[in-house]
């Protein structure tokens, strides 16, 4: 990130040649950071997706002469208390820790964004409802709301992160809200009104393109707020039920027998760290580059 | 359009209330004027006395907390102010174009030039984008954009500000309206910028018959270009009058101040004429003429009433009722 600033200086957005413009996904990857973080969320997915195939054993197989088993060229990642083979349990687990994240920020999108640029753009009695609403949603421990949601619908990985959504929305409205009530003054709000356009589509096609660098850099960095939530949801035992298996209960798991296998904290503390860690080098990724594009 | 003499605008009494606390009433006093198709009107004034106001208005774009208290606004033989928000969205950016003082902040940063040219097309009328583009190439030819095929795809801040200002053009000028209101068009660019977007503007009323109610401090640019003028000063209009004789024979103290404070290239050395003091703060106008306290012929008794505009046998308007009455008689001659 920091390394990069020279280069997104002097970088030719205009170059001599209008024609043919450089999208902003190929500025993304130009920065090395951003590019690892793209890169190795982009591997997750493909891993996600081919777990069936390349792990070397069913998931909730069990072994009991594994049981404990240090990492080994048999067991790569070593195996559990039940003797299951750590590392297919973790590839299995990828998916439910990148769908996890998608169906909180989905949710929070859904309910913080079109609020978010209703209130900021419109202000008056719409905005002082919201923002109260979003107010007191941001006074409760969102962990804590989030495990009142789960008392009542009841413990599962939707139910949590949907409940995660509902927790993460008023952080995504003020974003948006503030962002909007910027472009809201600026004048091609008002040149756009000048040629006509309704409220709805001032909404969509003028004020959300001109928030989305905010946004998107809080939706990522949510994304990785929202798999730790996940992590440390099942880790209480609240989000995937047994015999699934996530990072979050793998970590339980290992945390109960850290005695017996010190070692086994690791594989799932780490895919943990690395995903997080890429959602927010991501994030600010984007934050350097759209805020680069569209400015000077 | 037609032949007979209904003005393509005609704003009449328009008075412009702040609301709220420290609301002013009377912000903009009745306010009259018309525009006829294919002329080009100023309006001047010193800044904060209601000129962009009342374009405002006209558009039905009033900032928040500001009310129309009064008056009629008729475009076409219909009142805009008692047409639905819906019938006003098809005026505006149809029949009215609008460019604004700053080209640069004007211009939806995130969006590329050709679809903001397209976009007034596509809503009024119904264009696909590549129909609509196809003409915004054409238009960005007609405002005289080098290059066009690629200026489409380009974002505002890849273009200079005369550029920019074009492109404005060009998207108010892109359903072919009766009438272009500008406001300030010229301030924000440099002087050869100013001439040139000017000239475009010129050919524009001269080729399609545009009319310009042009929105302006800059007398240099009144002289140039506009058939008609209408001075405001503090909210109301105080003289109403065509560009030759406001020149020659102004018909309000304001005007012949105003005249008198532009510099001129034959009296070296001598001290530049200036109107004392400032423009009245909303909710500080005085009750009589609202000049008065800044104008060298006050103190009259006749200007401690409110003014009235009163029209000159020769058809020009003044709010001042000693020049009115030939009680005053202002010095003829001078800027131009």
């Amino acid at each position: 990130m920091t390394t990069q600033t020279a280069p997104a200086g002097t970088r030719p957005v205009t170059a001599g040649d209008p024609g043919r413009r450089t999208s902003t996904i190929r500025l993304l990857l130009r920065r090395p950071s951003a590019a690892v973080a793209g890169g190795f969320l982009l591997l997750l997915v493909v891993l996600a997706v081919l777990a069936p195939w390349i792990a070397p054993y069913d998931p909730n197989e069990q072994d009991l002469s594994a049981a404990f088993a240090p990492y080994s060229a048999e067991h790569l990642l070593g195996g559990d208390e039940l003797g299951r083979d750590v590392a297919s349990r973790l590839l299995h687990a990828i998916r439910l820790a990148l769908l996890a994240p998608l169906i909180s920020v989905g949710v929070a999108i859904v309910l913080g964004v079109p609020s978010g640029l209703w209130a900021g753009l419109r202000r008056g009695l719409a905005d002082t409802v919201l923002s109260r609403i979003a107010d007191t949603l941001l006074s409760l421990p969102g962990l804590a709301f989030a495990l009142a949601i789960v008392a009542v619908v009841g413990p599962g990985l939707v139910n949590v992160m949907v409940a995660l959504g509902v927790v993460f929305s008023p952080t995504l409205f003020r974003v948006v809200r503030g962002a909007a009530m910027a472009v809201a003054e600026e004048p091609y709000i008002d040149s756009s009104r000048a040629i006509g356009c309704s409220t709805s589509r001032i909404l969509w096609v003028h004020v959300l393109p001109n928030v989305a660098a905010p946004l998107l850099v809080q939706a990522t960095i949510l994304m990785g707020l929202a798999l730790l939530s996940e992590a440390g949801l099942s880790f209480l035992g609240l989000g995937v039920q047994p015999p699934d298996s996530s990072w979050g209960s793998m970590l339980r798991t290992a945390y109960d027998y850290q005695f017996r296998a010190p070692f086994a904290v690791l594989p799932p503390g780490i895919a943990v760290v690395l995903t997080v860690l890429a959602f927010n080098t991501l994030g600010d990724a984007i934050r350097d580059v759209m805020s680069a594009r569209w400015r000077r | 359009m037609n032949a007979t003499h209904e003005p393509l605008l005609a704003v009449d009494g328009l008075t412009i209330d702040l609301t709220g606390p420290g609301g002013q009433p009377g912000l903009v006093q009745d306010v009259s004027f018309e525009v006829h198709a294919g002329e080009s009107v100023a309006l001047i004034g010193e800044s904060g006395c209601g000129k962009t106001m009342t374009a405002m208005a006209v558009l039905g774009l009033l900032p928040a907390g500001f009310r129309v208290a009064g008056g009629s606004i008729r475009f076409q033989g219909r009142d805009l102010l008692a047409c639905p928000e819906r019938e006003l969205r098809s005026v505006r950016g149809g029949a009215i174009g609008a460019v604004f003082q700053e080209p640069m902040s004007s211009l939806d940063p995130t969006m590329r030039v050709g679809d903001q040219i397209a976009e007034a097309r596509r809503l009024h009328l119904g264009e696909a984008r590549k129909v609509a583009l196809r003409r915004a190439r054409e238009l960005l030819d007609r405002v005289g954009i080098p290059n066009a095929e690629k200026r489409l795809a380009a974002y505002p801040h890849e273009l200079s500000g005369g550029m920019q200002q074009r492109v404005m053009i060009a998207s108010a000028i892109a359903c072919d309206p009766q009438l272009v209101l500008a406001d300030e068009p010229t301030t924000a660019l440099d002087v050869t910028i100013q001439a040139e977007i000017l000239e475009l503007l010129r050919d524009l009323r001269r080729e399609q018959g545009i009319a310009v109610l042009l929105v302006t401090h800059d007398l240099g640019v009144v002289a140039d270009f506009c058939d008609r003028v209408v001075a405001m000063y503090a909210g109301a209009v105080v003289e109403r009058s065509d560009v030759d004789r406001l020149f020659g024979r102004p018909a309000h103290p304001y005007t012949r101040a105003l005249l008198d404070a532009i510099p001129q290239n034959g009296r070296p050395r001598t001290v530049l004429p200036v109107i004392r003091g400032r423009v009245p703060a909303a909710g500080q106008f005085p009750t009589g003429c609202r000049f008065e306290p800044r104008c060298a012929h006050g103190g009259h008794e006749r200007c401690l009433q409110p003014q009235h505009e009163a029209v000159l046998p020769d058809g020009r308007a003044t709010r001042c009722a000693r020049v009115a009455d030939g009680d005053l008689v202002l010095a003829e001659g001078g800027a131009r």
